[in-house]
């Protein structure tokens, strides 16, 4: 009786943590069940990942800009804008588009930290500097387009976006992916067992052991089941492993590198940051910097999928890319926010895209939908530190 | 530098009084026996106050003893029912629910931060709420006219389509009185009006004060300023600890500054701090000729020419009044972190050093834990061991990346040496108690190793067991061989911990007393002193 109602509370406790996982397997079995199991067929699976993909790498440097208190409006118009410089580097200049590509990365960096300098050095609020590169990188890129699109790509340069790891073996299940899906499951164990091992050792867990395996356990189920259902396609997305690369750098990044935590220090609280000898004004200036190459890097992708450099491209992946990281949990003020909850909120939106589009829901109503989940996120977060707030009385 | 121009004393502007017609006194204000509770503090205890009509009644007393409080009282801040006794005006009861219904009364209170909106004209902002209007619409003809008429009275001269931004402090608190003037004021209260202003201004202010008791009105000034009270008040009223000490006539009497000192600080210092043996070494630290302009106004001096020393193994203390200066010295030495247009020098051990960024500082071995810990000390949504590595982080970090169990370990060690009351380091610093966050922002500066810490008002709205074992930090400190600066507003304090004081009195330090030679009244009159020579008591 005891340890159940003190269960329950653990559980009331980590309600913003499960809650995000709930959101997220309600609407998939809701699209499985309504698509009539179209949403979990292996091939959209694949396609759910490739076309996302795009948005999920924006969240990662989006999520870290907003923890900082910030915000970053310009990212659609810099994957535009590297885009166009990545086709007339390699169509016009005859660029091999390996170098093509870490030019793309340099120019995304520049463009950042011409953003970033006069956010962090001149004191103009993020949301001003952004909205003006917002519309100065679009015009960029329509003038370096000279308004045309450019195609087509050649093939190194549209795996980035499209293309799949080697596989082996003809029929089945594709070995590579299924490997690399094990490997990330004895992964995700071993650093969670060694994770509770040094939080005992410091007496600091809190977290009863069964939910402990049972969180491991929805990972790894979760993981493998991707895996068998990816191996059963065409194997593993390069794009998919871009990403994981990414999260799991930026992940720990966040978590315990000097730099990320001086970023959850300043979006916490910026005078006591600055009182405390956090160097403020160089971080916000990297977080932009690291922003714009993260950028160029989604540009990179995007045009390697489409096959295209377009004037028009980018168009909206900001909000996207906000909304994926409001979703996972982050707080407009600063300071709150992980790598892993805007995966998830970009999951969910992704998810909705993928499955509204599969049921014919027009765009007016997708945009509708999209727009009262990301409230309902925002309202649930709000209403769960109000009870946090009061309980605390 | 001329003395503090004080307007001069001229009976003939002052109302005749009633005393010599046999009148009894007219009695416009009375507060009977206010008791304010705050959650565990008394901040009121059974004050009384009568105030008689057309006077200036000035109300004096240290930082904290509840002279706020008993404006907010009377002015509707805190509304009838959440306190106790009776408030009456021109004999009758009143129970204001809140500022408007004070004002209403002819009550009104201008508060030490002027609330002024700084991107509106002086006519907008003088009837900002209450607008001169035709069917909805404001009509700016009558507007304008109306706070012409308004200015004049209070002389200013200022065409009153002029923003708010563009004229001075002194000028604000002067739109600030028409604004109380246009609304019929009977009893105007002014918290701290010259704490801002400078001798001019404040010469100004004072003039008119006394000339609108020539037009009927009651004025209470709160002021820490004993020669402004000397100038203007006809009475004051000293309230020590949230009680009412006395009421003094400044005319009966021959009162002097140091009467009205004796009643501010006329409290025993009984045994609340620990016995402490000071081991003092060699000179640690030395400002020199520091001068601190303010961060907008460069014209105004905030410190001026400070000298100041602290040797290995002392504890040195900082005492000045609200406004005195002190939390801007510290943080205008620790990374020029306040004003602008900074001189002066900093030594250590006999080297100048740089301390123009908050990160060179604490290289050079400073540190700051600030008198406001929810502002400027801590991430209250992060954990205590986020907290306590804040400002040297580096020193867990090993390619860029912290380890997170030495951190672990090294806030469990604090926990437990600073008695932090809390389960574990993973707790949010925001569920912790004042104490418990202010060892929190001494563990942070301790774990950072400096040579000097400057602790401003390390005890503020912390219990008294607390302050005891912050005091006993403090000693430790002190013994390990560190300078300890202590910034605080309570004289007791400074006088049970510290090996020396000096006071500062509007950006001046005014003496550098020993604590063998230091009383409260002693130590409250350089606080009070206007800019003189320093006086070196230690010679």
């Amino acid at each position: 009786m005891n340890a159940i109602s003190s269960a329950a509370r653990y559980l009331t406790g980590q309600l913003r943590q499960i809650g995000l996982f709930i959101a997220l397997i309600v609407i998939v079995l809701f699209f499985q069940l309504t698509t009539g199991g179209i949403t979990l067929a292996p091939i959209n699976v694949s396609n759910l990942i490739v076309q996302n993909s795009y948005i999920l790498i924006l969240a990662i440097g989006m999520v870290m800009v907003i923890i900082a208190g910030h915000i970053d409006l310009s990212v659609g118009s810099i994957v535009a804008f590297v885009g166009a410089m990545a086709g007339v580097m390699i169509t016009q200049w005859g660029l091999p588009w390996p170098v093509a590509a870490v030019l793309c990365l340099v120019i995304g960096a520049l463009v950042g930290a011409w953003q970033g300098f006069w956010i962090a050095y001149f004191g103009i609020p993020a949301f001003i500097v952004t909205l003006a590169g917002m519309l100065a990188f679009r015009g960029a890129a329509q003038i370096a387009l000279q308004n045309q699109q450019i195609s087509p790509f050649p093939e190194g340069f549209r795996s980035l976006g499209s293309g799949f790891l080697p596989s082996f073996g003809t029929t089945g299940y594709e070995p590579l992916t299924l490997t690399l899906g094990v490997l990330a499951s004895l992964a995700m164990a071993f650093f969670a067992f060694r994770g509770r091992a040094v939080r005992r050792k410091y007496v600091l867990e809190d977290e009863p052991f069964a939910w402990f395996i049972v969180k491991l356990a929805f990972g790894i189920v979760l993981i493998m089941y991707v895996a068998f259902l990816l191996a059963s396609y065409n194997g593993t997305p390069i794009v998919l492993v871009i990403l994981g690369v990414l999260v799991v750098v930026y992940s720990v990044v966040m978590r315990s590198a000097v730099f990320g935590r001086h970023t959850y220090a300043i979006g916490g609280n910026l005078l006591a940051a600055q009182l405390s000898g956090v160097k403020t004004k160089r971080v916000t200036f990297l977080l932009f910097v690291n922003m714009g190459a993260i950028s160029a890097l989604a540009g990179l992708v995007f045009t390697g999928q489409l096959n295209l450099a377009s004037p028009s491209a980018g168009n909206g992946f900001e909000l996207d890319a906000i909304a994926a990281v409001f979703i996972g949990g982050a707080a407009v003020t600063g300071g709150i926010g992980t790598v892993p909850g805007a995966i998830v909120g970009g999951l969910i939106i992704g998810i909705l895209n993928n499955g509204m589009s599969i049921l014919g829901v027009g765009t007016e109503y997708q945009s509708l939908i999209k727009g009262l989940v990301l409230l309902a996120a925002v309202a649930f977060d709000v209403f769960n530190k109000r009870r946090a707030a009061a309980s605390r009385k | 530098m001329p003395d503090r121009a004080v307007p001069p004393v001229r009976p003939s502007a002052r109302p005749a009084r009633d005393t010599e017609e046999g009148n009894v006194a007219d009695t416009i204000l009375e507060m009977r026996d206010i008791t304010k509770t705050f959650p565990g503090v008394k901040a009121l205890q059974g004050v009384s106050l009568e105030v008689e009509r057309g006077q200036v009644h000035a109300i004096c007393g240290e930082n904290g003893a509840g002279k706020s409080t008993l404006m907010k009282v009377l002015s509707g801040v805190y509304p009838a029912g959440s306190f106790e006794g009776q408030i009456l005006l021109d004999g009758q009861p009143v129970e204001f629910k809140d500022i408007n219904d004070s004002e209403a009364s002819g009550v009104v209170i201008i508060h030490q931060e002027l609330a002024l909106s700084p991107f509106l004209s002086i006519a907008e902002n003088i009837f900002l709420g209450n607008e001169r209007s035709t069917r909805g619409f404001i009509d700016w003809n009558k507007t304008n006219l109306a706070a012409a008429e308004l200015l004049e009275r209070v002389g200013l001269k200022d065409n009153p389509v002029t923003k708010i931004v563009d004229i001075g402090v002194g000028k604000q608190q002067l739109v600030e009185i028409a604004k109380a003037l246009s609304k019929r004021v009977k009893i105007l209260i002014l918290d701290e009006p010259t704490a801002a202003l400078n001798d001019d201004d404040s010469a100004h202010l004072l003039d008119l004060i006394q000339s609108l008791q020539v037009q009927g009105i009651t004025s209470i000034i709160i002021s820490h300023k004993l020669n402004e009270i000397k100038a203007i008040a006809d009475k004051v009223t000293i309230i020590r600890d949230g009680k009412t000490i006395e009421t003094l006539d400044m005319h009966a009497d021959e009162v002097s500054e140091d009467r009205i000192i004796r009643g501010m600080v006329g409290r025993d210092l009984s045994s609340r701090y620990p016995e402490h043996e000071p081991k003092i070494g060699e000179e640690l630290l030395r400002i020199e000729d520091w001068t601190v302009h303010h961060p907008l106004d460069a014209s105004r001096e905030i410190i001026h020419q400070a000298n100041l020393t602290v040797r290995a193994g002392e504890i040195v203390g900082i005492a000045g009044l609200m406004g005195a200066g002190r939390t801007e010295l510290a943080m205008s030495v620790f990374g020029h972190s306040y004003g602008s247009g900074i001189s002066g020098t900093v030594y250590k051990r006999g080297v100048p050093i740089k301390t123009n960024t908050v990160s060179a500082a604490i290289d050079n071995g400073i540190a700051y834990a600030t008198e406001d810990r929810k502002r400027y000390g801590l991430n209250l949504i992060d954990d205590i061991k986020r907290n306590v590595s804040g400002s040297a982080l580096g020193k867990l970090a090993s390619w860029g990346f912290v380890d997170g169990s030495k951190e672990t370990t090294v806030a469990g060690g604090y926990l437990k040496s600073m008695n932090i009351k809390a389960p574990n380091v993973s707790v949010s610093t925001g569920k912790l108690s004042g104490g418990n966050q202010q060892k929190v922002v001494l563990s942070k500066w301790m774990y950072a190793d400096p040579d000097v810490l400057i602790l401003d008002e390390p005890t503020r709205g912390i219990d008294v067991g607390a302050k005891f074992e912050i005091y006993t930090i403090i000693n430790a400190l002190a013994d390990q061989g560190k300078g300890v600066i202590v910034i605080s507003s309570e004289l007791p304090e400074l006088l049970g911990i510290c090996d020396r004081i000096y006071t500062l009195s509007e950006g001046h330090i005014t003496a550098d007393v020993a604590r063998a030679d230091a009383t409260p009244e002693h130590l409250m009159q350089y606080m009070t002193q206007e800019r003189e020579t320093p006086v070196n008591e230690r010679d």
